[in-house]
């Protein structure tokens, strides 16, 4: 019974790991067009709908899905087939299987038995996600090269370039951190983030480490080979780089892989640099102690923000009303109903709360485990959008540039790192401010 | 080489701040952060125009679609002179003539057609044009049709095409006047053609 049980929470979290990236692809795709839209002042996807419901463009992704399944899939005679099938099943596979490395929440201590919230749990975690973010490249060169057309080639091939000079700092800049915190368990390194130096800031990697937070982020941005470093794709000069030959959903596969590659850079990056699970000044042990009253003060804080954009969403009505002359007006009256209704959710959830006994013995735990992985997400959401507004700001490096910063700027940095850490370990004693 | 005038660009050094990249990196990221929050909370305020729904009122002198002016009868003011299909660099202005009913009239277009997707809407044709027949003042800027024959528009199309400022519908009538001593025997000697009212000049 006891390794069933096992076996069931192994794949529950397996399939979690596998359907979070994939489940946050369409919505990234909906942010990116969105947030690109309002930094150039337009409005953005506004106008599928379902009915006169339009979510404010979010109905865009069904459409979208729907439009890239049912595209033909045009296949160029001279291809390498094999390859050039291969090139983004291997992408998509690789960006998936780094997810599961990185833990969502601390362990959680239930009576009984103990739930660890990573997928794969092993002691090699960071290098794992070295080992497979450095074979991602081989998916982009394979599709450069199979593809038998000189602009995906020249894709490719800048693609490799590219990874060879950052993926040295990305892997030096870390070498710095593993020494502050003295291991490369993801979990481990993000447990000891949730200390305090000086008695206020968080240990985050940032505070301890700002010069490896620098490079790491600005090479986990190549690594996802996103703007400002996308000259693998390059559209200006390259066509569409290495995903020129690629249409339907083959192409799909490797946007959809992108979007993924984000949302583990991301991911890693909030894991390493910014806390990871760790709420600021609630630890573990606190959140579970505590419990009783934290999950109340949730429930009255969501019912807050609820009614709130539930009131937002009704002056936005107020505001518009006969704008289009249609039933798109009355939209945001729906949102604000059903916001006003979920707010009213929360509000007979608190009292029901208040009128039940708190089950300390596995509320508590999963409470607290609930609360860090509301807190992973978010901040991975955050540095996603982070993400796409770089890529909104930032114009693409010019390819010389990209080989300067590289090995010129970033490598000596992330070396001086190292010999900095060292020094302050030896004149510290441990590092533990 | 004296003649030659060399010109130096003064190449601005970059300090070090700009060096690193990181600070102007910072400074644009909080230019597009502005755009992203203004636009977050007033979306009313973005310069555009919700096309389908609202059209953009072209300015005035806007070459769109063409149109043939109408006399007040309402036949076409068109005499077939051919000087649009003469001018029209495109060569995609086909006019056949025949007799008007009138006598004062000398010819009437049986046959007018543009073909828009020749048309390089250049305004020729409008400019060349001696009684104000065909104009571009419609404001249209969307041409478009299902077939490729489609896009050849005929007589009666141009006709119905309104322009995009209503006073604009009946221009002025008639012709400046005619030399003395040319003028024929009818009772309105100052305009050309039958049905002008009396405001024309």
């Amino acid at each position: 019974m006891n390794t069933l049980m096992e076996v069931a929470i192994v794949l529950t979290k397996v399939l979690v790991f596998i359907l979070f990236p994939l489940s946050l692809v369409p919505l990234l795709v909906w942010l990116e067009r969105k947030v690109s839209a309002l930094i150039q002042d337009r409005p953005g996807p506004n106008r599928a709908a379902i009915g006169f419901i339009r979510l404010g463009g979010l109905v865009h992704l069904f459409a979208d899905t729907f439009k890239m399944l049912s595209k033909e899939q045009l296949i160029p005679r001279n291809v390498r087939m094999f390859h050039y099938l291969a090139a983004p099943v291997i992408i998509a596979a690789v960006s998936l299987v780094v997810l599961p490395v990185v833990p969502f929440a601390d362990v959680i201590q239930l009576p009984g038995m103990t739930i660890s919230m990573q997928a794969l749990n092993i002691d090699a975690g960071l290098l794992w996600y070295f080992a497979m973010t450095s074979l991602m490249v081989y998916g982009v060169v394979l599709a450069g090269w199979a593809s038998n057309n000189k602009y995906a080639l020249l894709g490719g091939v800048r693609s490799s370039a590219q990874l060879i000079s950052y993926e040295l700092p990305l892997g030096l800049s870390v070498v710095g951190l593993i020494m502050a915190f003295g291991t490369v368990q993801l979990n481990e390194i993000v447990q000891q983030q949730g200390e305090l130096i000086f008695g206020f800031l968080p240990r985050w990697g940032i505070f301890i480490q700002p010069l490896a937070a620098i490079v790491f982020i600005i090479c986990a941005f190549a690594e996802t080979n996103r703007a400002p470093f996308d000259l693998a794709e390059g559209e200006s000069e390259l066509v569409a780089g290495f995903h020129t030959e690629y249409s339907g959903m083959l192409f799909g596969t490797f946007f959809m892989a992108e979007y993924v590659a984000m949302v583990v850079a991301s991911a890693m990056i909030i894991t390493l640099f910014f806390g990871g699970w760790q709420i600021p000044f609630l630890d573990t042990a606190t959140l579970v102690d505590h419990a009783a009253v934290l999950s109340k003060g949730v429930l009255a804080g969501t019912a807050l923000v609820l009614g709130l954009l539930a009131l937002w969403a009704f002056r936005l009505f107020k505001r518009h009303d006969g704008h289009y002359g249609d039933l798109r007006d009355k939209e945001s009256l729906v949102y604000a109903g059903v916001l006003g209704a979920g707010a009213l959710g929360a509000l007979v959830l608190l009292a029901i709360a208040f009128l039940l006994p708190f089950p300390q013995a596995w509320g508590g735990p999963l409470f607290a485990a609930s609360m860090q992985v509301g807190a992973f997400v978010t901040k991975t959401m955050i540095m996603c959008l982070v993400f796409i507004w770089v890529r909104w700001t930032l114009p693409r490096f010019r390819y010389d540039q990209l080989m300067f910063l590289g090995w010129k700027s970033l490598l000596p940095v992330a070396l001086a790192n190292i010999f900095i850490t060292g020094i302050m370990i030896y004149l510290t004693g441990g590092f533990n401010l | 080489m004296k003649d030659v005038s060399v010109r130096k660009v003064k190449r601005e050094k970059l300090n070090f701040w700009e060096r690193t990249y990181l600070l102007p990196i910072f400074q644009g990221m909080s230019i597009t952060l502005k755009h992203l929050m203004a636009n977050l909370i007033g979306g009313a305020t973005m310069p555009i125009v919700e096309y389908p729904d609202k059209k953009k009122v072209m300015p005035k002198g806007y070459r769109g679609k063409h149109r043939l002016t109408q006399r007040d009868d309402g036949s076409v003011k068109c005499v077939a002179c051919m000087m649009c299909a003469t001018v029209c660099p495109a060569d995609c202005i086909h006019i056949e003539a025949e007799e008007h009913v009138d006598d004062t009239i000398e010819k009437v277009p049986q046959t007018f057609e543009i073909d828009l997707l020749r048309c390089v809407y250049c305004g020729y044709c409008v400019e060349a044009c001696p009684c104000d027949a065909i104009r571009m003042d419609s404001g249209i800027y969307t041409i478009f049709a299902t077939k490729r024959e489609d896009f050849v528009i005929n007589k009666e199309q141009l006709l119905q095409i309104e322009p995009q400022d209503p006073s604009e519908a009946r221009p002025k009538q008639g012709m400046p006047p005619l030399p003395q001593g040319s003028q024929s025997s009818t009772a309105t000697p100052q305009t050309y053609y039958p049905g002008a009212s009396s405001s024309s000049q």
